[in-house]
């Protein structure tokens, strides 16, 4: 007998119905809501917040003067880029534009991959991956949707906390500079268009584990492991796009993340069968 | 071949199936046949492949060898086209805790691309299955029977043609087990057809129109049950007791009596027809003998389940191989006579008593089904 399920037509709706489900199950679950917030709050708010409002509020010109001075470890093309007349204000801009990126990234990955993790072998092991196995959603409908249902949280994340960081930063740091100036184009940018195929690319990996692995621990586990060094490596591209030269840096390294993160989906897929789904696959 | 009478069509077909876990062999050159419109029970202990089967009949999992065929077409490459038309219940219920029964029904109506009248549908699956008071709480509280009640009301959603129920009494008490088994008789008034897998002789006893007996991943018969036992029990039994019970053996060659079993709980007597029975319990009163009662006997699934376990026992010890005896309490543990019996629960005493005519019939008379060749019997041990 074939053991290969036809891939057919794509039904949107279908996928949009499981990953919906997905988030559903998220929205109503406060152990995994409340750390989700707590983390973005954390990292896009309050510790930004405190450190932005230390340089540029309190009266201690000599740590801004010491920071200000390591300013000049920056790319002079990055330097160029600093506004600002006091010291303060210059350094406020420089941590505000460019040392809280990797930010950005740790956030939807490490969010994301925490639910990406638990998607499938979480349906195994509740034993709904049954009800998946025997439903008319193609494979191909499956995974789509567990992909979107873990890439939500985590992006939606992420762009809740920079609107939140955008407005901080211009409050905060703003009147030292001139006025309001966040986001610059290069984090626009990173935002838009490097992190989305990164989160995609990490997802791919982790939505791989989850339908291999025997227990959402072992995933949780397994997926760390891979996630890091990806999160190591955003974390420098999305740096080195910001600190280069204008914005074609974060073009090129976008469309170099897309295309791994398109293939890696694509073979992503083979990975969800309904023989895993049940959790007899061997 | 199938022993339902030829109007019935059959809906799902399984020929030669096979299918391994690794080094398990769950599957064995399996032939099923499940005629439209009934209820086709599959009965055999745990292992049997019972589970295996209903996912191999929707294309859940892809067995290894063989031909199936739902509604006529291959569940694996056309699975599009059949497992819309399927409903499963699951031996777990497989529901999400987290969601309210309300969105558990909606996830599988969109699912199962229910477009007209959803919220309808829900509130009448679930008013029908007695859930509906309960339809916003999480699933998360519900108890096992509502769970159930649950899963039985998002399997009808999307008005199947075929429904899968796998061991659907699991964990309820004997109330739950009984309106469950009421409703699933319900199904097929309305034209559906279902498949229930089940391990109790009890259940399959009062709902199926057609029964599989599984065992060791292989049939090892089916057909409706009246043709089942009419076919082993082809002549009328009737159990007489006397206080004597030893004077019962002056019966073994009268006239009309074509056999004989004699124990102390009665001696089932086997005529050629029944009205002969007046006359010889006259010609036992005149002979002396203490008649106590008399009553007619009908032969059960549960004597037809043990009857051909135990002749496959003995053909395989015949053989010289070492099976398991379908009477013996320790090797055979998996399969329950009736409710409150689950796995490892049984012991001698509940043991039903096996009282059936001597040997079964010549092999080169039965149809192909109810064969029992060798090789079932190399397999299956």
């Amino acid at each position: 007998m074939s053991a290969i399920e036809p891939n057919g037509s794509f039904d949107w709706h279908r996928m949009w119905v499981v990953a919906r489900t997905d988030l559903r199950q998220l929205l109503k679950s406060k152990d995994y809501l409340l750390p989700m917030v707590g983390l973005g709050l954390v990292f896009f708010v309050v510790v930004p917040t405190a450190l932005l409002l230390t340089l540029t509020r309190v009266d201690s010109s000599t740590m801004a003067a010491r920071v200000s001075d390591s300013l000049a470890i920056l790319p002079e093309a990055a330097q160029a880029q600093i506004l600002g007349s006091t010291p303060g204000g210059r350094t406020a801009y420089a941590l505000a534009v460019f040392l809280f990126a990797p930010v950005a990234v740790v956030v939807p990955l490490t969010i994301s991959t925490a639910v990406g993790a638990a998607t499938i072998v979480g349906e195994r092991e509740r034993g709904t991956g049954e009800f998946l196995a025997h439903s008319p959603a193609s494979v191909r409908e499956i995974y789509m949707g567990k992909l979107f249902a873990s890439v939500i949280p985590g992006y939606a994340t992420t762009i809740v906390g920079f609107g939140l960081y955008s407005l901080m930063v211009n409050l905060v740091v703003g009147p030292d500079v001139g006025g309001w100036f966040f986001p610059t184009s290069q984090w626009w940018v990173m935002m838009l268009w490097i992190i989305p195929p990164f989160l995609l690319l990490a997802l791919s990996l982790v939505l791989r584990l989850s339908a291999r692995v025997k227990s959402t621990a072992a995933a949780q586990q397994a997926s760390g492991l891979i996630t890091l060094p990806l999160i190591g490596i955003a974390y420098s591209q999305a740096t080195g796009s910001l600190l280069g030269n204008g914005d074609s840096a974060g073009w090129i390294v976008g469309a170099v993340a897309w295309a791994i993160a398109l293939v890696s989906l694509h073979r992503g897929v083979r990975s969800v069968t309904r023989n895993r789904l049940l959790g007899v696959a061997q | 071949m199938d022993t339902n009478p030829p109007h019935t069509n059959a809906i799902v077909e399984l020929s030669g199936i096979g299918h391994s876990f690794g080094a398990t062999e769950a599957l064995k050159n399996l032939d099923m046949s499940v005629p439209e419109g009934r209820i086709t029970v599959l009965l055999g202990p745990n292992g049997a492949g019972k589970t295996t089967t209903a996912r191999v009949v929707t294309g859940a999992l892809t067995a290894d060898s063989g031909r199936v065929r739902t509604f006529g077409r291959d569940p694996v490459t056309e699975g599009h086209l059949v497992r819309p038309h399927c409903g499963v219940v699951s031996a777990k219920p497989a529901l999400y805790d987290r969601l309210s029964g309300r969105d558990n029904l909606d996830y599988s109506a969109e699912l199962y691309g229910v477009k007209t009248d959803k919220e309808r549908r829900i509130r009448d699956a679930a008013g029908r299955f007695g859930i509906d008071a309960a339809l916003d709480d999480l699933v998360g509280g519900y108890s096992t029977g509502m769970k159930t009640r649950l899963a039985l009301a998002r399997s009808i959603l999307h008005d199947p043609r075929l429904l899968l129920f796998d061991e659907p009494t699991s964990g309820l008490d004997p109330e739950s087990s009984s309106a469950v088994l009421s409703y699933i008789r319900d199904m097929t008034t309305e034209g559906r057809t279902v498949v229930m897998c089940t391990h109790l002789l009890s259940e399959a006893e009062g709902l199926a129109d057609h029964i599989v007996i599984m065992e060791g991943g292989t049939d090892l018969i089916s057909g409706s049950p009246e043709v089942l036992t009419k076919r082993f029990w082809p002549h009328p039994v009737v159990t007489l007791n006397s206080s004597d019970q030893r004077l019962l053996e002056r019966m073994r060659g009268w006239n009309g009596v074509v056999g004989m079993r004699n124990d102390p709980s009665g001696a089932r007597i086997e005529l050629d027809d029944i009205d002969r029975v007046p006359d010889l319990v006259a010609a036992l009163v005149a002979d002396g003998i203490p008649i106590t009662r008399v009553e007619p006997h009908t032969p059960t699934l549960e004597d037809l389940y043990f009857l051909i376990r135990r002749k496959l026992g003995e053909r395989a010890r015949a053989d010289g191989l070492e099976v398991a005896d379908p009477l013996d309490p320790v090797s055979n543990t998996t399969l329950a006579p009736s409710h409150g019996m689950g796995p490892g629960s049984r012991s001698a005493d509940h043991m039903p008593v096996i009282e059936v005519p001597d040997g079964l019939p010549p092999m080169t008379e039965r149809p192909h089904e109810t064969d029992l060749h060798e090789t079932d019997l190399r397999e299956t041990r």
